[in-house]
């Protein structure tokens, strides 16, 4: 018996359906497609361009947990609140020449924690008088806070739109809370702003009930007016992955994430497993000489050290995401072809390859013709557990900081999260997904690969 | 000059092919970004020399033209008005390495203060050797244990929970299982540092307790991780091997079937597990980088991540070549041994 049986496509699939952890295998990797397909489909393509710039993020809250870890019985955290001008109520009123625009916020805030943060947007038309803007917040217990006021920054044009924001970490903030320390019976903290305007005056926790924020514009000139204004109470949960420190949307890189190993995994993997599968196929059909080369050729990529490699090659070349492609691939081919080969030496032994030698066919002929073909439903499950590993080899390069800049990987979430040691300060949220999402593409490629491998490999099926 | 002779030169001529072939290309990726980064700091230190000796020049130009002058003669005395690839300079670059003359390094210096990159990685070196032999060891016994347990029950409940243990555990990259490690032990429940560089001084006494202590949260990880697929490795060789006639000799010798399992399969199990687990020691230096990196213990592994964080190439380089070396002499040795043992490999 030769190592290679011919088996039919038909009796593949026949067999591949009897087995249940290839089918298992094949079930997750429709799950990856169907992400696929859905982050391409309905998540805005400009969150996958703009991964990486803060701006783009700044509306959300900063290492907020999965919104459902608030369900239960325990404290309920809070949750975000965006609020622009058309849920506020208006008012204008005209005095002594300066029109005052008013824009009030009311917020139920009833949770048994702090936000993270607050921010207050605000956005206006003016000339060369900036206009002034002021920030009260009138807490549940009557007490007013002056949070903010300013001047809007001078406009350079006569004419001009000027968008900004107050957060709740600015210096004017701090100092303008300063002014209220004394309505607490115990010490408060004014450059903690989140915590001391939501704080309870007589002991130290939240105080809950309805608060107005009110925006306050005072115009000076009859041409200026306010555009918009908004509020943003920096929540402890969102969405249902949650964010991260740069406040992006964690659910958002998970999805982009499943395109991206997925063509990792299988452009490397198909490319190293065809080079492999031709170079190996030539040195054992060639022998002599030109088998012993390839094999030395072979024999030095195999001892190359392949991740330290792998690491230069993306601080020296590039890190485009191509390029991390195309170094996976140099590392990926030699197993295969060693494999190759040994079935190559088999093959071209056997009765219909020395007749088409004598026939007076070409080498090219024959490989491709007449040895390749028979080393198809192999190279299926060669390419299948070839997956993981690119996908793994994709991943250390980014969790080291070296992965393409401009496109979210798993592997770079988890760079970002250990960078900013998210581990040791308990943000499982930004942990424990994208690694599990790594983990289950490479089982779901490792199944479905050792089902193709036990029906087409006799030596496996044996066992 | 017999078979086996002319298979040991042989190899020894490959082994030392792989060994340039590694430095070159490692020098050739790196040589343009390395001479940018000396001629860089060679200007840095003139011009600070200039500040620090508060010469006076009657005009800027005269100035700049004493740094400039003051420059190019480091250049030259460095070798650095030739490229990177040129002849004399790239066979130096290459002999000195191969040699272990690793040279100086740009930022990071060993404990002790040294700069030079050969005492640098000597520092570091243990401690990743500590780390991965004794993973790897305890990794191995429960393997084998485990493994001819499964073995000798295949097709039971324990064989295939242990397949699928070993397909799962394959699937996941050791460094996230290192934070989750963290965050379960470090965070959640506070046994074990999240750090893993021990603050005591290297010369204390105590370093070494310390050490220890700091190294269990890597060691439980690499061993979660890895003894699932270790098992089931030997499972393989073993099943094997109970398949043999031999086997079935001594069974029907009356040999009780444990002694026949963890005596006799196990033993004619070994030679190809031995090379594999020299064969993943000796790999383990690509590993190393990402879990020391997550752990922050203070081996090969890291010392490497951090260079790349600096640019630091002559650590690059050294590193890069030390883990090859390492790598091709186990490969080699592995190679003779089993090459010695076996009268099938001579001919091939």
């Amino acid at each position: 018996m030769t190592a290679v049986e011919v088996i039919s496509r038909h009796e593949i699939i026949k067999e591949f359906r009897r087995s249940k952890s290839g089918l298992g295998g094949a079930a997750i990797l429709l799950g990856l497609i169907l992400m696929t397909v859905y982050s391409v489909a309905a998540v805005p393509l400009e969150s996958f361009r703009q991964w990486n710039s803060p701006n783009f993020w700044i509306d959300l809250p900063k290492s907020a947990a999965p919104e459902w870890t608030n369900v239960g019985f325990g404290e309920k955290v809070p949750e975000h609140v965006v609020l622009h001008a058309r849920d506020a109520a208006m008012s204008t009123s005209m005095e002594g020449g300066v029109r005052t625009v008013t824009h009030s916020y009311t917020v139920n805030f009833s949770y048994d924690d702090y936000p993270s943060d607050f921010m207050l947007l605000y956005s206006a038309r003016y000339g060369s008088t900036q206009p002034v803007l002021q920030i009260d917040v009138l807490r549940p217990d009557g007490r007013e806070f002056r949070v903010y006021f300013a001047s809007l920054p001078s406009s350079q044009q006569g004419d001009n739109e000027f968008s900004g924001r107050v957060f709740s970490t600015d210096r004017a903030v701090e100092e303008s809370l300063g002014n209220h320390a004394g309505a607490f019976s115990y010490r408060q903290d004014p450059s903690r702003p989140h915590v001391m305007l939501f704080s309870d005056a007589e002991e130290s926790r939240v105080l809950k009930g309805t608060y107005v924020i009110r925006e306050t514009f005072y115009l000076f000139d009859a041409n200026d007016s306010v555009q918009d204004s908004g509020v943003i109470l920096g929540g402890k949960v969102y969405g249902i992955m949650g964010t991260d420190e740069l406040r992006r949307d964690l659910a958002i890189g998970i999805l982009w994430g499943a395109p991206v190993a997925l063509f990792i995994g299988l452009t490397v993997s198909v490319a190293a497993v065809m080079i492999g599968l031709i170079y190996g196929v030539a040195a054992g059909y060639k022998g002599n000489r030109t088998d012993e080369g390839l094999m030395r050729i072979n024999d030095i990529f195999y001892s190359l050290p392949t991740l330290p490699l792998l690491v230069i090659l993306s601080v020296t070349v590039g890190r485009s995401i191509f390029l991390i492609t195309g170094f996976l691939v140099i590392f990926g081919w030699v197993g295969m072809a060693k494999i190759s080969r040994s079935l190559a030496l088999q093959i071209k032994h056997l009765q219909y390859v020395e007749a088409a030698k004598l026939m007076g066919q070409s080498d090219f002929n024959i490989i491709f013709r007449h040895i390749i073909p028979q080393l198809l439903p192999l190279t299926f499950a060669s390419i299948a557990i070839a997956v993981p590993g690119a996908i793994l080899g994709e991943a250390a390069v980014s969790f080291l900081g070296l992965g393409d800049p401009a496109v979210p990987t798993w592997g770079q979430i988890l760079h970002e999260a250990n960078s900013a040691g998210a581990a040791s300060r308990g943000l499982w949220w930004w942990i424990v997904p994208p690694g599990l999402m790594i983990a289950i593409t490479g089982l779901a490629f490792v199944l479905i690969g050792n089902a193709l491998d036990a029906i087409v490999n006799p030596r496996s099926r044996r066992m | 000059m017999g078979g086996f002779g002319r298979f040991l030169i042989k190899r020894s001529i490959n082994m030392i092919i792989v060994l340039f072939a590694t430095l070159v290309l490692t020098i050739a990726l790196l040589g343009p970004t390395m001479d940018k980064i000396l001629v860089d700091a060679i200007r840095f230190y003139a011009v600070e020399e200039v500040n620090h000796q508060e010469l006076k020049f009657p005009t800027a130009e005269e100035r700049q033209r004493y740094i400039d002058e003051r420059v190019s003669l480091q250049i030259r005395t460095l070798g650095l008005d030739q490229p990177w690839y040129h002849p004399t300079r790239f066979t130096n670059t290459v002999l000195k390495v191969m040699v272990l003359d690793l040279g100086k390094s740009n930022y990071l210096t060993s404990d002790t203060g040294s700069s030079n990159v050969r005492d640098i990685i000597l520092e570091r070196m243990p401690k990743t050797i500590l780390l991965f032999t004794t993973s790897t060891l305890i990794v191995t016994v429960i393997g084998l244990y485990l493994g001819a347990f499964v073995a000798s029950r295949a097709g039971s409940v324990w064989d295939r929970l242990n397949s699928t243990f070993a397909v799962f555990s394959g699937s996941f990259p050791t460094w996230w299982v290192g934070m989750l490690m963290i965050f379960a032990f470090a965070f959640t429940y506070h046994i074990f540092p999240a750090r893993s560089t021990p603050l005591t001084d290297p010369s204390d006494p105590a370093y070494a307790l310390d050490l220890l202590y700091h190294m269990l949260l890597p060691l439980i990880t690499i061993v979660i991780v890895g003894f699932g697929s270790w098992a089931y490795i030997v499972r393989y060789f073993v099943v094997g091997i109970l398949g043999e006639d031999y086997i079935a000799a001594k069974r029907a010798a009356g040999i009780p079937e444990n002694r026949i399992i963890y005596s006799h399969a196990l033993k004619n199990a070994a030679p190809p597990i031995v090379t594999v687990v020299a064969l993943s020691l000796a790999g383990s230096f690509g590993g190393a980088i990402t879990v020391e990196a997550v752990f922050d213990w203070p081996g090969m592994g890291q010392l490497y991540y951090a260079a790349i964080g600096f640019l630091d190439i002559p650590i690059i380089i050294g590193l890069t070549y030390v883990s090859t070396l390492i790598f091709i002499v186990t490969v080699f040795a592995t190679d003779i041994i089993y090459a010695y043992f076996d009268p099938r490999v001579k001919v091939a």
